[in-house]
């Protein structure tokens, strides 16, 4: 399972009659981590919809490539800031969604939704109503969950900002470890979180939005919060991404 | 602590109970109404026991009436809440349909049903399940086109076609929204299959009722009314004890409302 890269080109979207953003261009590395800043309204979660060919409302277009040619549908894996788990279905039935829903889930499934809830240290919540868990298991379940699918590419739009803080920098470490080796791109409103986890920060501003791309803090994710270049490199990036209203 | 819970939820049901034959009596004996136009509560527990075998023969009957309704009711309204929600030109000529047979009233359709069917069990069967289908119906299908788009989006990136989508995700997250249809469709249920036994039967609890108030046994008119309401009742907990179990997710949040 090498992950592919991706190319996107004339990335446009229309809220009404304003353009969000117009013919944008990105590329992300195969086996990268980008994160996705802007401000509310920026139509940074808009454009991982388009990416994910998720509906959307307002009118857009976006022509996206793969490295390797061959289609994203089938090694997409989604998540939202919502965990999205499904009330009729306990803890593991959840992680392995996907099986319940294409069809019944086989002995294989099972085990290996087991393993994955081990990873992310819920085992012993396996046959508990999600009704049970607390925000941040909820969201370590989702995570689980998009790891079942076992896609190369992995959309999240803003998946840890429902948690509170310390759950947060715990799901940071958990995604990191996780998800090394795939191509994620993340939305995320948080430059701290961008600037512990990414490997390169996009940043969408301006009106109609540009893509600013900026690099990442050196050192291997997640970066600890204690080092002195990220609380640095985070007062920079906030008053980069206020600048963009002002302009 | 459940103990006390299922002792609250049966002892207070019966209190009510009691209280209410209790007015029964008292206003017996205040205005002196006449046996003939209230029975007392006494005499309608004495036709409960002395024409028992009576009333169960004509309670099988309506009891057949109705769930055969209830079931088949129940079926046809989901069949079609699937199918509106499946497919868009059946929306567009359907529903449109659906609400106008709402206006239709019920009793102006059971005498067409008995010309259509006769006298038999077929046309009481009939009135139980229109009277149930469209709760059933629309409230299946608001609940299939309300499923949270976080989950259509979950669906669509795991690669799920239309069917899929409407049997894995949109019907359970419609449950909630039926389960409420399916409780109105149980009270609902004896209605039709009384409106049905007093167009035109031979046997059944509405045609007990009709024949002993010509005959002015009020007593027995009342118990057949008192087993109606029973059955009405049982029905009412039963679909609802089928939900719960449908549902064990909602379960502990259901009783800590109780």
């Amino acid at each position: 399972m090498s992950p592919p890269g991706l190319l996107v080109r004339q990335a446009s979207l229309t809220f009404g009659d304003r353009p969000l953003f117009h013919e944008l261009q990105a590329r992300f590395d195969a086996g990268s981590w980008t994160c996705l800043l802007g401000r509310s309204g920026s139509g940074k979660s808009s454009l991982l919809r388009m990416i994910a060919s998720l509906k959307l409302p307002d009118n857009h277009h976006l022509d996206l490539e793969t490295s390797d040619g061959a289609p994203l549908a089938g090694r997409l894996a989604w998540m939202a800031q919502q965990d999205l788990l499904v009330p009729w279905h306990r803890v593991v039935g959840n992680v392995m969604l996907g099986a319940h829903w294409r069809g019944r889930p086989t002995s294989t499934d099972r085990q290996r939704a087991k393993q994955l809830l081990a990873q992310v240290g819920l085992t012993d919540k396996a046959d508990q109503w999600p009704g049970e868990l607390s925000g941040g298991q909820r969201q370590r379940v989702a995570l689980a969950r998009t790891l079942f699918e076992n896609a190369s590419v992995v959309l999240m739009d803003e998946p840890f900002s429902a948690v509170d803080a310390i759950t947060r920098l715990e799901l940071h470490e958990l995604a990191s470890r996780l998800l090394s080796e795939r191509t994620v791109i993340m939305v995320t409103h948080d430059p701290l979180e961008a600037l512990r986890l990414a490997d390169r920060i996009l940043i969408l501003q301006g009106d109609p939005a540009r893509l600013v791309s900026i690099p990442a803090p050196e050192g291997a994710r997640p970066r600890p919060l204690d080092n002195s270049e990220l609380q640095r490199r985070q007062a920079e990036l906030v008053t980069q991404l206020r600048e963009t209203t002002d302009a | 602590m459940p103990d006390r819970a299922i002792l609250g939820r049966f002892i207070r049901p019966m209190l009510a109970l009691i209280v209410l034959v209790a007015i029964w009596q008292i206003i017996l004996t205040v205005t002196g109404v006449p046996r003939y136009i209230l029975p007392s509560p006494m005499a309608v527990g004495c036709a409960l026991i002395e024409q028992r075998a009576l009333l169960a023969h004509h309670a099988v009957i309506t009891a057949i009436e109705i769930v055969a309704g209830l079931i088949g009711g129940i079926l046809l309204g989901l069949a079609t809440a699937l199918a509106l929600a499946r497919f868009r030109a059946l929306r567009r000529t359907l529903l449109p349909l659906l609400l106008i047979s709402q206006a239709i009233p019920l009793f102006a359709l059971a005498p067409i049903l008995m010309l259509w069917l006769g006298y038999g069990l077929g046309p009481k069967i009939l009135m139980a399940m229109v009277i149930i289908y469209f709760p059933v119906a629309s409230t299946g299908y608001d609940g299939l086109r309300q499923t949270p788009q976080g989950w259509l989006d979950l669906a669509q990136t795991f690669g799920l076609n239309r069917r899929q989508r409407l049997l894995k995700v949109q019907l359970p997250a419609a449950l909630p929204s039926l389960a409420s249809g399916l409780r109105m469709a149980a009270s609902a249920a004896p209605i039709g299959a009384v409106i049905g036994e007093w167009v035109g039967s031979s046997q059944g609890l509405g045609y007990l009722m009709l024949n002993a108030n010509a005959r002015l046994q009020i007593d027995l008119m009342f118990a057949a009314l008192v087993v109606l309401v029973a059955f009405a009742v049982l029905l009412y907990f039963g679909v609802d004890a089928a939900l719960r179990l449908a549902m064990p997710w909602q379960q502990d949040r259901v009783s800590a409302d109780d």
